[in-house]
Parts: C-alpha cells; sequence; structure tokens
C-alpha cells in the first residue's frame, strides 16, 4: 500500500477578487522510501496541494481525500494533523530565515519539537538535536546547538531546517524548494545531504521544484502540475525522454542549451485561476491544440498502456505517433 | 579587432562597515579586490559568481553607479573613472542597467509609459507627443501592447515586467546594457522568451552585453566570453567553449560540475565535486589565493601569495586563469571530500 495516496484534491480560496481556484482535480500516490517530484511552475498548486495535506492551508475550501498511512489527514481534526506533522510528515521550505525563529537558539527550537512529541528529558532531547546537527553536516554541532539562525549562512541554516524536519524520523519529508535560494555549490551540499539521509532512514521524499536539474538528480518519478491540475505523471526516465504532454514538451524546449541559437518558449503567460480556461488548462498556450482540447478536459491516461506513465491530452497515447507529431510540428516551425 | 568598448583596470571597491568601538571598530568590505577586464563592442561577457562574490558590486563601478576606491575605467577610449554630475551624464546615455527584480526596480506608482519613457526626458531626446510615440514604439519593440502605455506596473505579470525595464534600459539607444539577472526571478517558460528577446535585441540593435548571472546554464547559453568571480577576484577568464570544456581553475571546474545537469543519465553517471564549506568574509579574506581554505588541490604555497591572472599551460591570451596549480586538460579534480561536512 502507498504510503501517501492523494485522491481529487480540490483547494480554492474565496478572495475579494473572486474563487481561486488553486488546486483542481489531483490525484497521486507516494511510496515508501521514494522521491516524487513535483514540478510546475510559479502559480501551478504544487505548493498548495501538499500544504493542504499536511493542514497548512487555513481559510480554504478543500474536498478530495489524502489518505496518509491509513488516516484521510482532509478529515482529520487540528490536533491528530498535530500528531502527523513532525513524526509522521516532516517539512522543509525555501526560506529558511523565516522558518526558522529569529530569536530562539536553534538547538532549543529542535528539542522543543521533539519534547513535543516524545516523553523524553531535556538531555535527551538536546543529545539528539546535537546528533541531528551532525548528522546533517553542522561542523562542531555541540558547539553550534547554542547559535542563533542569524549566525548561521544560508545553507547552514536549511541543514538545520532538515535536521528539524528529520529529527523524528518522519516517513515522508515535504520539501518545497529547499535549494531555490541557494547557490549552486551549497545547492550540491544540501541535495547530497538529502540523499543520504533518506537512504539512512528510509524517507519518502515529495520534492517541490520548478528546476529540472534538481528533479533529474533526486527523482524516481515524476508529476508535472499546470493551472491546478495535474498534466503527467512518469518514471523519471519517461518523463525527460519521452515526455508525453505538450506542457511537458515545452518546459524542457524552454531550457536554455549550448551556443546561442533560439530557444523555443512556451508562448504567452499561465491562466488566471479565478477563470481558469474551458477544456484543457494549457490549450491556449498549446502548439497542438485543436477543437476537442477547448472544450472538453482531458483525463490522464495511461502512454503506449503503462499505467505508470499517464498524460491528460487529447493527443494519441501511443508515443510512435505522438513523436512523429513532435517531428512534424518540429519542421513546420522551423521552415 | 576593434578597440574594447569597456576596459576596467585594477579596479577595487571597499566598503566600510561601521560598528562599535567595542565590537572591533570600523571593518573594511573588499568587494572587489583589483579586477581587470575588457569588453568588446557586439559581445556578451557573462559574469558568473555565487553570492557575494562581488560581481554585481563590480557591474556598478563599471557603470560608475559606484564611485571606485581605486584603479580605472575606460568607455569608448574616455577615463570615466572619476568623472561625476554634468560629466558622467553623456556616458550615462550609453550604459543602461536592467536589474532582476521586476518588481523592486519599477515605481508601482507611475505608469509604464512615463517609466520607459524617463531617460528620453531626463536626457532631452524627445518631448510631448514625439516622445509618446518613441516609447510606444520601444513596447512594440520588447513585445508590449503598446495601447498598455498608460497602465501601472501592477497590471503586468513578471515576464512583462521584465519587458518594461528592458524598454526603459533601450531607450536611449545605448551601446552597453549591464544584465543583473535579468531572468533569475522568471519561470522556465518566460525565462526562455526574455533570453530570445535579449538575444534579438543584440543583433537588432548591435548591443553589447555585461550579463551577470548565477545560472551556468544562461551564461553558457547567452555570452561569447565568461568571467568567473570569486571573493571580489575574477579568478578565470575564457570563451564560453573553452571554459566549459577546459576549465583550469578548481574553483570553475567545481562551480560548473554542482549545477545538476536536467538529464537522467547524466545525473546517474557524474560524480559531482561537492566543495566544503561556504564562501569566506570578504571582510578577512583568507591570505594568499582566496579560494585556497576549500580547494581539493590546495598546497603549501597556496596560502602565501596571490596567483595572478595569466594564460597557464599552452592557453592562448584569451584564456586567462590565477591558480598556483592549475587543472590540465582532461585531468580531475581529485582529493575533494565526499561530503560538504568536513
Amino acid at each position: 500500500m502507498a504510503l501517501l495516496e492523494v485522491e481529487d484534491l480540490r483547494v480554492s480560496f474565496p478572495t475579494d477578487d473572486g474563487v481561486v481556484q488553486a488546486v483542481r482535480g489531483v490525484s497521486f500516490q507516494v511510496d515508501r522510501g521514494e522521491t516524487l517530484g513535483l514540478v510546475g511552475e510559479s502559480g501551478s498548486g504544487k505548493s498548495v496541494a501538499t500544504q493542504t495535506i499536511t493542514g497548512l492551508t487555513r481559510g480554504a475550501d478543500v474536498h478530495g481525500r489524502a489518505v496518509f498511512d491509513g488516516r484521510d489527514l482532509l478529515q482529520a481534526t487540528a490536533s491528530e494533523l498535530r500528531e502527523v506533522r513532525g513524526p509522521g510528515i516532516g517539512m522543509i521550505f525555501q526560506d529558511p530565515l523565516t522558518s526558522l525563529h529569529p530569536a530562539y537558539r536553534v538547538g532549543w527550537q529542535i528539542e522543543e519539537m521533539i519534547r513535543a512529541h516524545q516523553a523524553v528529558s531535556r538531555a535527551q532531547s538536546r543529545r539528539r538535536a546535537v546528533e541531528m546537527l551532525g548528522l546533517v553536516g553542522i561542523p562542531h554541532a555541540a558547539e553550534r546547538v547554542d547559535d542563533y539562525p542569524h549566525q548561521f549562512s544560508g545553507g547552514m541554516r536549511q541543514r538545520v531546517m532538515i535536521a528539524m524536519a528529520m529529527a523524528l524520523d518522519p516517513s515522508l519529508l515535504i520539501a518545497d524548494e529547499p535549494t531555490t535560494a541557494l547557490d549552486v555549490t551549497v545547492q550540491a551540499q544540501v541535495l547530497q545531504v538529502m540523499q543520504r539521509l533518506q537512504s539512512d532512514f528510509g524517507t519518502a521524499i515529495i520534492m517541490i521544484t520548478h528546476d529540472l536539474g534538481v528533479v533529474a538528480e533526486m527523482a524516481d518519478r515524476v508529476a508535472v502540475m499546470y493551472a491546478g491540475r495535474l498534466m503527467e505523471r512518469a518514471p523519471r526516465r519517461d518523463a525527460f525522454y519521452r515526455p508525453h504532454h505538450p506542457y511537458t514538451e515545452g518546459l524542457f524546449d524552454s531550457l536554455p542549451t549550448r551556443g546561442g541559437q533560439r530557444l523555443t518558449p512556451i508562448v504567452g503567460t499561465p491562466p488566471s485561476l479565478i477563470h481558469p480556461p474551458s477544456g484543457c488548462p494549457f490549450h491556449p498556450r498549446c502548439r497542438y491544440a485543436f477543437d476537442a482540447c477547448a472544450t472538453d478536459v482531458p483525463a490522464l491516461e495511461p502512454v503506449d498502456g503503462n499505467p505508470a506513465h499517464v498524460s491528460a491530452c487529447w493527443l494519441s497515447h501511443d508515443s510512435s505517433l505522438r513523436e512523429r507529431l513532435r517531428r512534424a510540428m518540429k519542421a513546420a516551425s522551423s521552415s | 579587432m576593434s578597440d574594447p568598448l569597456l576596459v576596467a583596470d585594477h579596479v577595487t571597491k571597499t566598503f566600510t562597515a561601521r560598528r562599535r568601538a567595542s565590537r572591533g571598530g570600523s571593518q573594511v568590505v573588499r568587494a572587489v579586490d583589483d579586477v581587470s577586464l575588457a569588453i568588446e563592442p557586439g559581445e556578451t561577457l557573462g559574469l558568473v559568481g555565487e553570492t557575494g562574490c562581488g560581481k554585481s558590486t563590480l557591474a556598478r563601478c563599471v557603470a560608475r553607479l559606484y564611485p571606485l576606491t581605486g584603479g580605472t575605467v575606460r568607455f569608448d577610449g574616455h577615463d570615466i573613472s572619476t568623472l561625476s554630475g554634468r560629466r558622467l551624464r553623456p556616458f550615462r546615455r550609453e550604459m543602461q542597467v536592467i536589474f532582476q527584480d521586476p518588481y523592486g526596480s519599477l515605481n508601482p506608482r507611475r505608469r509604464v509609459g512615463s517609466i520607459i519613457g524617463d531617460g528620453l526626458a531626463i536626457h532631452h531626446v524627445a518631448d510631448g507627443s514625439a516622445r509618446r510615440e518613441q516609447v510606444q514604439h520601444l513596447m512594440e519593440v520588447v513585445g508590449l501592447n503598446p495601447e498598455h502605455y498608460n497602465r501601472f506596473p501592477a497590471d503586468f505579470s513578471g515576464g512583462q515586467r521584465q519587458r518594461i525595464g528592458i524598454a526603459r534600459a533601450l531607450a536611449l539607444r545605448p551601446k552597453l546594457i549591464i544584465c543583473d539577472e535579468p531572468v533569475s526571478a522568471l519561470d522556465v517558460s518566460i525565462q526562455a522568451q526574455v533570453i530570445n528577446l535579449l538575444l534579438d535585441l543584440q543583433s537588432d540593435f548591435r548591443l553589447t552585453y555585461l550579463f551577470i548571472t548565477h545560472d551556468l546554464s544562461v551564461v553558457r547559453h547567452v555570452s561569447s566570453r565568461i568571467a568567473v568571480m570569486y571573493l571580489g577576484r575574477i579568478v578565470e577568464t575564457g570563451t564560453v567553449d573553452e571554459l566549459f570544456a577546459n576549465s583550469r581553475h578548481p574553483y570553475t571546474r567545481a562551480l560548473l560540475s554542482a549545477v545538476p545537469p536536467a538529464d537522467p543519465d547524466a545525473a546517474d553517471s557524474r560524480e559531482p565535486v561537492v566543495l566544503p564549506g561556504d564562501l569566506p568574509s570578504s571582510v578577512n579574506p583568507p591570505s594568499g589565493c582566496p579560494f585556497h581554505p576549500r580547494c581539493p588541490r590546495r598546497q603549501a604555497d597556496c596560502e602565501l601569495a596571490m596567483p595572478p591572472l595569466d594564460p597557464v599551460y599552452d592557453d592562448g591570451p584569451d584564456h586567462l586563469t590565477a591558480c598556483l596549480h592549475p587543472l590540465r586538460a582532461g585531468e580531475d579534480l581529485s582529493g575533494a571530500t565526499s561530503d560538504g561536512a568536513a
């Protein structure tokens, strides 16, 4: 059985301008020990979807199911959710400075979380905090445990966040753009720490990112979101080498390559989620769009009959036909 | 080859951070330390490095947005190092800047038409309906709807705002545009649109770019030459192909290897070099080569003297490296620790 099973998740926020439909029917699952890369651009709903699962979207209108370890988190009470966050699901966010309390020592913040969930002594929780800081690679952990967040660099702060998220040995870690604010050499350090802890602890990870390089490095499977919907879900190699959905293809075509040729960006801008487009939400920007795309919503269907690789698109799900279409389109656009 | 458009010669910029005497008094930050570079007309020089390496400060020095602490800057044959006020103004027209943050760099209370037309007004290039006509033409050139002349920045998306910033930079027909992380805040599909626009404008208007970014795949795509900065100094410079294929400086090699490729096979087969530790403070930079405390190849002499930026091995005059023990072609950066914890 899957560790986390999300089914038809719908999240909307009432605002003064209208109802923002941030997540519009998303289903996915995460197995024990695996890494799911959740990819999409700003406003695609990837953060809202995962924050809703852990009960962090207050004031939102939520429908669907999110079964974690046999329990539907969307039906859970506030105190039941508090029991899940920490020991069940750990979380790290993009900006470690705003995620840590500036006026408390980092060790105190880790110890507080441990003692909130486990009946342990101060000395035991402190030992655990020092041990965790050492595991994430903070030098002289026994001394640094008494430092304040501002005394750490950005990369070290993100390690502190990882130490805190992993201190209770959760079975799922939700990492929301954990390296986006970091320089590449520091990102390399943090990704390496995450990979090592994952193999030591057997943690499943949902890696939310817009960086396709990070996905290629970390993910076992990839889920692509656009305008609140899941457009494609595939094992890593299929997603990168045989993308089916035109949006996934467009993301890869947008990546800078070597040597000054023109890139092939996706035209236009992402749609409003107050008035999302009818039919497939990507159709106004899609180079393959035809009549049905504007009226009917495509379901996630297997590509080449492979249930692990699904795509929500009206184009043929036979990948050889799809590839011929892609080539024809490319030839037409370059001539 | 024609004369360089811009030459920076031994440029140094320090800032003084005032602190209480009880905490050691004022401290001097050497943000840019003895940097020399030249930009040829029509080329794109990519300036790469991590947060705090001094790349934005260097750009602001060559654009004379900051007074220099030392060294000279020559633009189009004129020494502009010490000019100020009225005498600097003609050169301001020739050098424009596009900033990273499309939200922070546009005044939210002013209409985009007047934001783009500011330079035309300040330099008395065009007034009244002539200015409006020029601004609307610029909006068309960068892919904005000229009818949106009277709208406010808040009515535009991030990518469109960056186009507003580009139109503003183009208005005075500059020779040099300094692009300071112009696409870093944008999503990848929008980033590709803006990169295409910048490349089109470069060939249409024969622009020269100084392109500052921390994104190595972007810099590889747009630049003809690259300069790599570390702790206020240029540690290596050369053509794009040369640097990506045959980097000499251990820092350049580590920086390139840190970028995860968007390709599962390449991701699985590579052995990234993970540097230990963080960027040191530029208040008390390490002695000798500033990279030596993190360098997997350091030897005793690295702490003693700052290596000069010179060609090494059989490199031509265009490929300069500041390292006492540079990497040979095909040589690995061995001796790296396996974890940042070390």
